[in-house]
């Protein structure tokens, strides 16, 4: 998936927000911000106000959140993607900082889990700086297994919780 | 041994000099609770007479468990009230028999029988034992004690050890302890029982840091807490406000070393129990994981994250530049001193995936030592120096004892994830943590080296990350 089609799919404005990759779950994690209620106005004139978590969950149609495999923390063609879509909101947006927060599954000790976490945090970050963010806009913080947002101890969960949630430092 | 005359200084809160020049900043306080209250001071008082009497040596732990000994109450000279019991010394005598009742069931070589089951013993039967009473019960050991209040208020407790069916004393000891610390008097005379008949080390005077667990899997609230080795006196350090992981205790058991996120991030704490006070490790603003004590209390070791990449730093407890141990690729992280403090073993993903290394204390000489398959993570030597408990993760997580070159690898345990051994003081029990299948509901498990003997440990509300103290001093 290039840019363009990224830009594309934003510039649609779906509400849709799953079925776009193929690994990561149907569901969305629920933090920071609770009200990810679609408002299916394209450009949100009236929608969420600019610097909240709400507004850049809107703006990257729920691609704050990006996926890894058992033990990886290598960036996908999937996960490419999506940071791509934050990278371009957060050089819209210079004055945003953002915090990528790193999970694991909890099928790991606790404390390799939050260097794991940790070394999945950076790759993120790295990779936006990549696209040209300027690192010291972006932190990073490691919850190790601590944080799940699937609660079953099963394969479709632990994906689901092997993940980089992107948040707005508001 | 020879009968010596030992003064205990004891345990928290002697804390005369509590950490100058380290100021806590208010806001590291949010999440503590009130400090600890003070501990006493347990006195010897009466020495073991040893002749080395023993009757039988038992090699094969298998035949101990026929080893039947008698726990009956144990007597006072006068029945008068004590803080320590509501029920004065009497009712006390019996709960101090009832304690060390459980520290010998629990063990696992003895069929011990308690109080409740026993005739109570007069107080001059302490040292003339009724033999009939207990031969009749084949009962073939017999611990007895006694009770005193002393006019100071402080209770002395003796305790004795006899061989029914040879009718001769093994061995004793006396303790003088105030009302609050009547159970370490208890576990005392437990592990005088269980080092004259095992010939092992005493491990049941020490205490347990945990982190206790509520709440639902998505939300769990993870609290700092502290128990005795058999789950009493069981007091929580922080509130739950911040999440807390992965406490050590101190050798003197003055200080704890965990993690919290009470400033937002993941940051290692020295938490003083006598003060109530915390500060830093280190002063740093990248993430610092898995801290670490040296056996002598002097080292602390920890695992920090620079731009993703962890590696084993080393710091002096009393402050200081830290030094760097380890500089692969990778996740290097934990580290356990052997006993003599010269080397450290710790695990690394810098082959692929977990496994566990030793290393030189001051970060030389690194090289594998698990090749036996699976992944090898959270490594402990053994307070012995023989041994190397680890989790294993091979399908399932499991506790696993191997040799110190990575050989003779023995699974111990079968949930479904075991994690995060521990050692007891003597080096012949583990203790871990058992985590369940989807509820995520963690719990506290022992067990000895022949994996024959598993139990629970009893806390107030989940519990994972213990961490096993040294005999208290």
């Amino acid at each position: 998936m290039d840019r363009r089609i990224v830009i594309a799919t934003l510039m649609a404005g779906t509400a849709l927000l799953a079925a776009c990759k193929k690994e990561p779950p149907a569901s969305l994690p629920p933090e920071p911000e609770p009200n990810v209620t679609a408002t299916p106005t394209p450009t949100a004139p009236t929608g969420p106000v600019l610097g909240t978590q709400a507004h850049f969950e809107e703006a990257v149609n729920g691609k704050n959140v990006i996926y890894f495999d058992t033990d990886r923390y290598n960036i996908d063609s999937a996960s490419a993607a999506a940071l791509q879509t934050q990278a371009q909101y957060l050089m819209r947006y210079p004055n945003i900082n953002v915090r990528v927060e790193g999970n694991t599954d909890e099928r790991g000790t606790r404390e390799y889990n939050l260097a794991l976490g940790e070394r999945r945090a950076n790759a993120a970050k790295n990779y936006l700086v990549s696209l040209g963010v300027a690192a010291n806009r972006i932190t990073t913080i490691s919850y190790g297994k601590e944080r799940p947002v699937a609660l079953g101890s099963n394969e479709s969960a632990w994906a689901q919780n092997r993940r980089d949630v992107t948040v707005v430092v508001e | 041994m020879k009968p010596i005359l030992l003064l205990f200084t004891a345990t928290l809160a002697l804390a005369t000099a509590p950490l100058a020049a380290q100021e806590t900043p208010k806001p590291f306080d949010r999440d503590l609770s009130a400090p600890a209250p003070e501990g006493g001071t347990v006195e010897t008082v009466e020495a073991a007479q040893d002749d080395g009497g023993l009757s039988f040596t038992v090699t094969d732990e298998s035949e101990w468990q026929d080893l039947g000994i008698a726990i009956p109450g144990f007597a006072t000279d006068r029945d008068v009230p004590t803080q320590a019991s509501s029920g004065g010394t009497a009712a006390l005598g019996k709960s101090l028999a009832q304690v060390v009742y459980n520290d010998l069931k629990f063990n696992g070589l003895f069929k011990p029988v308690g109080p409740n089951a026993l005739p109570q013993p007069s107080y001059p039967e302490i040292t003339a034992p009724s033999w009939p009473t207990w031969s009749n019960r084949s009962a073939e050991m017999l611990v007895e004690g006694y009770v005193r209040a002393r006019g100071d208020g402080k209770l002395i407790v003796g305790c004795y050890l006899y061989d029914v069916q040879l009718q001769k004393e093994l061995t004793r000891g006396g303790w003088v302890v105030p009302p609050a610390d009547w159970r370490r008097a208890a576990h005392k005379c437990s592990d005088l029982v269980y080092s004259r008949l095992s010939g092992e080390s005493p491990f049941f005077d020490s205490r347990i840091a945990y982190i206790a667990e509520t709440g639902p899997k998505d939300h769990r609230v993870k609290r700092l807490a502290i128990m005795d080795s058999d789950g009493a006196n069981h007091r929580f350090i922080t509130n739950g406000r911040a999440t807390a992981l992965t406490p050590r205790y101190s050798p003197d058991y003055r200080q704890l070393l965990y993690l919290s996120y009470v400033d937002g991030n993941p940051r290692l704490y020295v938490y003083d129990i006598g003060t109530g006070r915390q500060h830093l490790v280190t002063q740093s603003s990248n993430p610092t994981f898995a801290p670490r004590w040296s056996p002598d209390g002097k080292w602390i070791l920890y695992s920090m994250a620079i731009g993703g990449n962890t590696d084993i730093y080393r710091v002096s407890a009393q402050g200081g530049p830290s030094v760097r141990l380890t500089n692969a690729p990778g996740i290097d992280i934990g580290g356990s001193y052997s006993p003599d403090g010269t080397k450290i073993v710790f695990e690394s993903d810098r082959s692929g995936n977990q496994q566990c290394y030793v290393m030189n204390a001051d970060g030389s000489n690194q090289r594998r030592i698990s090749f036996s398959g699976g992944r090898c993570a959270t490594p402990e030597w053994s307070p012995r120096g023989d041994l190397i408990a680890f989790t294993r993760i091979a399908g399932n997580f499991n506790v696993a004892v191997m040799n110190t070159q990575g050989g003779g690898v023995r699974t111990l345990t079968s949930g479904w994830q075991d994690e995060a051994p521990t050692w007891s003081p003597n080096g012949r029990v583990i203790q871990f943590f058992r985590t369940e299948r989807n509820s995520g509901r963690s719990s506290l498990w022992q067990v000895d080296l022949t994996g024959r003997n598993e139990r629970r440990l009893p806390t107030p509300v989940d519990a994972s990350d213990p961490a096993w103290g040294p005999i208290l001093p």
